[in-house]
Parts: C-alpha cells; sequence; structure tokens
C-alpha cells in the first residue's frame, strides 16, 4: 500500500516515515490516512506488533480448528487431509443419528448438566447464605478451605478417591454395606447409581467454587437494608427470606442461564475418568464429549466424531447466543456481550 | 413496674438464647460439610498409610489399618518414573505460566487502549473463541497431521497459552490504570513497549498474579493435552501418570527394576495419587485467598 502510494506521489522522500518529520496532506501514505498522523501510526504499529502473538496463536489453536469443522461434511481420509477428503453432505450426520448412540448422549448430557445445575446453585446458595452469617467468626476461613480444596483436584484424582469408596473388593462402602449386613453392591457394574454418583462428585468440586460467587454477592448488599429489617423486628430467616434471595435473584438467573448456554458441553474428565471409560455404565455415563473422544481415539471411527463434535459445537453456539439473548433482555450489565 | 423489670431480663435472656442457638446450627452445620468434604482426602491418605495384606482381608477404612510408610518407601526407592513426570510438570507449569501471561498481558493492553485502531476487531476476535469452538476432532487433527507435535512437550503448553477469559480480565483491569502516568512517560519519550514493561505491567501486579495462578492451577491439573498427544511415557506428566496407573495398574509392575519385589498394589497406588497432590494442593491452599479474588472478578465481571 504505501509503495503503491510512493510511486503515484511526486515528492517520494517526504513520505517516506523513517525520514520525514510532518508529512503534507497531500504525498500521506495510506496507512497514515488511516491512523491520522505519523505518532498515532507508530503507536497502532506497536500495539499491533504487542498483540500479534495472541492473535497468532488464537488463530492456530482456536480459528484452524473452527474451519476444520467442515470435516464433518467429507469422508475423512487421512493421507488427503480435511480439505483434500472428498464432500459427502450430511452422510456423516445420517450415520450418528442412525445410532441409538446419539438419543444416549445427548439425553445423558442434558440430564446430567441440568442435574449439575441445579443441586449446584441451591447447596452453594445455602452454604453461601451459612458463611455469611459465620463470616466474622474465626472459623469461616477453614470452613472455606473444606470447602475450596475440592476445587484444586483434577478430575483423575477424584477417580483415586472415588475407587477407593466404591471398588467392589475392598471399597469403603462395600465395608459399610458389610457392617450392616446388606449384599454388597457392584458400583461399577450398575448404571442406575451413576447419575447419583457424579452428581456428588461434581458437587463435592464445584461447591466451593460456586460459594464463594454467592458469597460475594451477599457481601455486596447494602448493609442498611439489614438494620432496617432488624429494627422492624425481623428475625435471621426472614432476612433472608425478603432481603438476601430477592437481593440475588438476577445473580442467579443469570448465573444459571449462562450454564444453560453450556449445556450440551459435558465435564469430560468427570465422565471419563469417574465410571473408568467403562462400557457396563455407559448407559448413563456417556456424554457427547466422552463420545467424540471415544470414537476419534479409541475406535478410530473419525466420521462418527467429526459429526457428534459438530452437532456438539453447532447447537453449543446457538445456546450460549440464545441465553446471552435472554440475559441482555434483563440485565445488560450482565450479559457476556 | 416490678411486672415489666422482671420480664425484661427474661426477654433479653430468650433472644439471646435464640441467637445463640441460631449461631450453634450454622457453625454445627458448616463443620459437618466441611468434614464431609474432607472424608475423600482423609480415606486415600489412610489407605496410602496402611499394610497391604490387612488392606486385601479387611478392606479400606477411614483410619489407617496396621499403620505403615512402606508403600511410600516402595515408591521412593524406585522413583523414576514419578520424578520424570514432576519434572515435565514442572517445566510445562512454569514455562507455560510465563510465557502465556506475557502473550495475553500483551494481547489485553492494545485491547484496553482506546486510541488503538483495531480495538473493536480485535475485541471480537478474542471474544469470538469464547462462543464457538471447532471442538476436539479438527483440533486432534490439526495437532497431529499438520503441525507435527504429537510427542512433542510443546504440545502441552502452546494450545492454552491464549485464554480468552484471562485476555479479558486482564483488559479490564488495564483498562482502569490511570492515564496521566502514562501520558507522561510517552511526553518523556517512551515507546508504546517500554511503557508497558515498565509502567503498565510493574502497575498491575496484582491481577498478573492473580491470573498467574489460575495458569499455575490449569497446567498443573491437565491430562487433556497428554490424553490427546502423549505416547512417549518419558514426557507423562503428572496427572497423565496417575491416569495410566488407575487404567493399567501393572504399569508399574512392568517397570522391570522392580521385580522380584513384592507389590503393594493397594496402597501404592494411592501413595501414589498422595505424592501427586499433596505438594501442590498445600501451596495452592496457601494461597486460597487469591484465588477467591480471580474468581470474585471473573464471576461477577466477566
Amino acid at each position: 500500500m504505501i509503495n503503491e502510494k510512493q510511486l503515484d506521489s511526486q515528492a517520494s522522500s517526504a513520505s517516506d516515515p523513517q525520514q520525514s518529520k510532518e508529512p503534507a496532506s497531500t504525498t500521506e501514505p495510506f496507512l497514515y490516512r488511516l491512523f491520522g498522523n505519523q505518532r498515532e501510526f507508530k503507536t497502532n504499529l506497536s500495539l499491533l506488533s504487542m498483540s500479534l502473538p495472541g492473535i497468532v496463536l488464537l488463530f492456530v489453536f482456536a480459528y484452524l480448528p473452527m474451519i476444520g469443522i467442515i470435516i464433518a461434511f467429507k469422508d475423512y481420509r487421512f493421507n488427503l487431509g480435511i480439505l483434500g477428503s472428498e464432500w459427502v453432505g450430511f452422510q456423516n450426520f445420517r450415520f450418528l443419528f442412525g445410532t441409538d448412540a446419539a438419543f444416549r448422549i445427548t439425553r445423558n448430557t442434558l440430564l446430567m448438566n441440568l442435574l449439575f445445575i441445579s443441586t449446584i446453585t441451591v447447596c452453594a446458595l445455602a452454604v453461601a447464605i451459612l458463611m455469611n452469617e459465620a463470616y466474622r467468626s474465626r472459623m469461616s476461613k477453614y470452613y472455606q478451605t473444606m470447602l475450596f480444596f475440592p476445587y484444586f483436584i483434577s478430575w483423575v484424582i477424584v477417580s483415586y478417591f472415588v475407587f477407593a469408596f466404591l471398588n467392589g473388593q475392598t471399597g469403603l462402602i462395600n465395608q459399610w454395606v458389610d457392617a450392616l449386613e446388606l449384599d454388597r453392591i457392584a458400583w461399577y457394574r450398575s448404571p442406575e447409581y451413576w447419575p447419583v454418583i457424579l452428581t456428588l462428585a461434581n458437587l463435592w468440586n464445584g461447591i466451593g467454587f460456586s460459594s464463594i460467587i454467592y458469597l460475594a454477592g451477599i457481601l455486596g448488599i447494602s448493609p442498611e437494608l439489614f438494620e432496617a429489617a432488624k429494627i422492624d423486628g425481623a428475625g435471621k430467616l426472614q432476612q433472608i427470606r425478603f432481603i438476601t434471595l430477592p437481593m440475588l435473584y438476577p445473580m442467579i438467573i443469570i448465573l444459571t442461564l449462562l450454564a444453560i448456554g453450556r449445556i450440551f458441553h459435558a465435564d469430560f474428565g468427570l465422565f471419563f475418568f469417574l465410571p473408568r471409560d467403562n462400557p457396563l455404565l455407559y448407559s448413563t455415563t456417556d456424554v457427547i464429549d466422552t463420545f467424540v473422544y471415544r470414537s476419534l481415539v479409541e475406535l478410530g471411527e473419525i466420521s462418527m466424531a467429526a459429526a457428534a463434535g459438530f452437532y456438539q459445537s453447532f447447537v453449543g453456539f446457538l445456546l450460549v447466543v440464545g441465553a446471552n439473548w435472554v440475559v441482555r433482555r434483563f440485565n445488560e450489565d450482565y450479559a457476556l456481550y | 413496674m416490678t411486672v415489666t423489670t422482671s420480664r425484661q431480663p427474661t426477654q433479653m435472656n430468650r433472644y439471646r438464647l435464640q441467637a445463640f442457638l441460631g449461631r450453634f446450627a450454622v457453625h454445627a452445620v458448616l463443620t459437618v460439610v466441611g468434614l464431609t468434604c474432607l472424608i475423600p482426602l482423609i480415606l486415600v491418605v489412610s489407605i496410602s498409610l496402611s499394610d497391604e495384606l490387612r488392606l486385601a482381608k479387611e478392606g479400606y477404612q477411614l483410619l489407617p489399618v496396621g499403620f505403615t510408610t512402606f508403600a511410600y518407601e516402595y515408591i521412593l526407592q524406585q522413583p523414576g518414573q514419578i520424578l520424570r513426570s514432576y519434572a515435565v510438570t514442572a517445566f510445562v507449569t512454569a514455562f507455560g505460566t510465563i510465557a502465556g501471561l506475557l502473550v495475553c498481558s500483551l494481547l489485553a493492553w492494545p485491547l484496553a487502549r482506546k486510541d488503538f485502531r483495531l480495538r473493536g476487531p480485535l475485541s471480537f476476535y478474542v471474544f469470538f473463541t469464547l462462543l464457538f469452538n471447532g471442538g476436539m476432532v479438527p483440533f486432534y487433527i490439526l495437532v497431529t497431521r499438520y503441525l507435527g507435535l504429537k510427542d512433542n512437550i510443546f504440545v502441552l503448553i502452546l494450545p492454552y497459552m491464549v485464554t480468552a477469559w484471562y485476555v479479558l480480565i486482564i483488559r479490564t483491569s488495564f483498562a482502569q490504570l490511570p492515564t496521566e502516568l502514562l501520558d507522561a512517560a510517552r511526553i518523556d519519550g517512551a515507546g508504546e513497549w517500554r511503557v508497558f514493561f515498565q509502567i503498565v505491567v510493574p502497575l498491575s501486579k496484582p491481577v498478573l498474579a492473580t491470573i498467574g495462578l489460575f495458569f499455575v492451577l490449569r497446567y498443573w491439573n491437565d491430562w487433556f493435552l497428554a490424553l490427546l498427544f502423549i505416547d512417549d511415557s518419558s514426557m507423562y506428566p503428572l496427572q497423565y501418570l496417575l491416569y495410566v496407573l488407575m487404567a493399567n495398574i501393572n504399569f508399574m509392575a512392568a517397570n522391570p527394576q522392580t521385580t522380584g519385589m513384592p507389590i503393594p498394589t493397594l496402597s501404592a497406588r494411592m501413595a501414589m495419587a498422595v505424592l501427586a497432590f499433596g505438594p501442590a494442593l498445600f501451596s495452592f491452599l496457601l494461597l486460597q485467598k487469591y484465588f477467591v479474588r480471580g474468581i470474585t472478578i471473573g464471576g461477577l465481571k466477566g
């Protein structure tokens, strides 16, 4: 751009950013005109060069896979690559939705996420309210640590914890079952228990995080409201019922809506490590993410994996945009964009 | 007169009693819930300190059965793989956190600048990655076939280096810096890079420390990238090593140096888990309040 302009202009030396201190308006190169003057141009150039590493990394690891999503409409052959493989239209999707798996993974993903959202919201609110009551006590710091430490533990380690409780031979729960003289339960062969097990594990892992957010919300409520209520004779329970909860409603609704926007994405680690990728448990523990991983890496059914992955990305995108639209109508400050 | 004076103390007492009972209930519930959260941790530590033979006979218990540190001695006699994995994880975490912080804050600074002409498009470019992603399949094919990063240590680092959330949180903090100071530096002739490193970064230590901690946590606890891209056991990060041990208890026994010894599989497995999460958990708990601050910023403003 600069070169063309330089050739067009009569005084080419004046438009050289290195030499000219005050370029005349007629001989200004194109980029100068875009960026006002030389100083602004230099500033913008510096700022652009700062953001360049980030731009490149995002392009490679976020945008290239977005383009690569066309693989869902192709018959992928390793030697031909993504661009070289043949287009097959919706064949991969017909293949995916022709199986029982499509219904199973959709149902499991949605239901388990709904269970997670509701349990976490209710329990985190309860804990936050209690923590607020104990906030000035010396103990509050210890409560917070006990509730928050699971947040630092990865799902791989959690799978060790769950194994210690549930394994058929030596697991703690079956020792208790023995002590009560009941029949032992083969947890890793009984899919019906896993929605509860996974919900408890998720609650254990996430309650500290969520209750911190709600506690921050409660601490943000003006203390005058509580004092006025106290003078009017309201007890603690009434204060919670008529002040704390109503003041938190916007936050609860918004966090829930944003969680619903992500309802098509399961927590891969939770569903992959805790049931130990056990086929006997797939009926309740197989979700879209574990299905995509298994099809891609373990079974090598790339078409199936690509179709399921596209299905997740596409519906997930619509849900995020939809949820954000609702949040915006509700309160613009809380919207994602 | 006599009636009122005698009534007042009892009312006061009743009020105090109620308040006391209320406080007692709050602390009781929080204590029970908190201790319940601790049970898995106690169980695993107890198993790792238990006697192997009695574990096999009596099963796992909440308190160690036949207290012994044999499982730890056994692992630490041949620490090859676990030390190796610790080294991999430490390198990935240190390199990833520093590089990630640098790249994210360099990206966040122009986005915080009102005089940056490309601010709008670039903000969208960063933000859009939060809304939509290509998913696992194209990502996997890209890294293995096109970038050729399989079994390369940097595959454990590069994909997480720019995280849109972190960039946006840093940008919000940068945007609140006092502009007078920056203008003064510019008048003194400092270039944009110099302003960034000598003024913006030192003034933003709190937010950078918080985001740095989130980077540390993310890299330290990551198993996902290794699960997809690492086959070579000399590059197993800690979390992935534990997954391999869980999936295949014979992995340790397959090590030729350890044959000929009775393998305490039940307790050693849990001891391995304790060695993997113990030191990290301890350090994270020491830094807990910074995480709490980060969550509050990200949760409320995000």
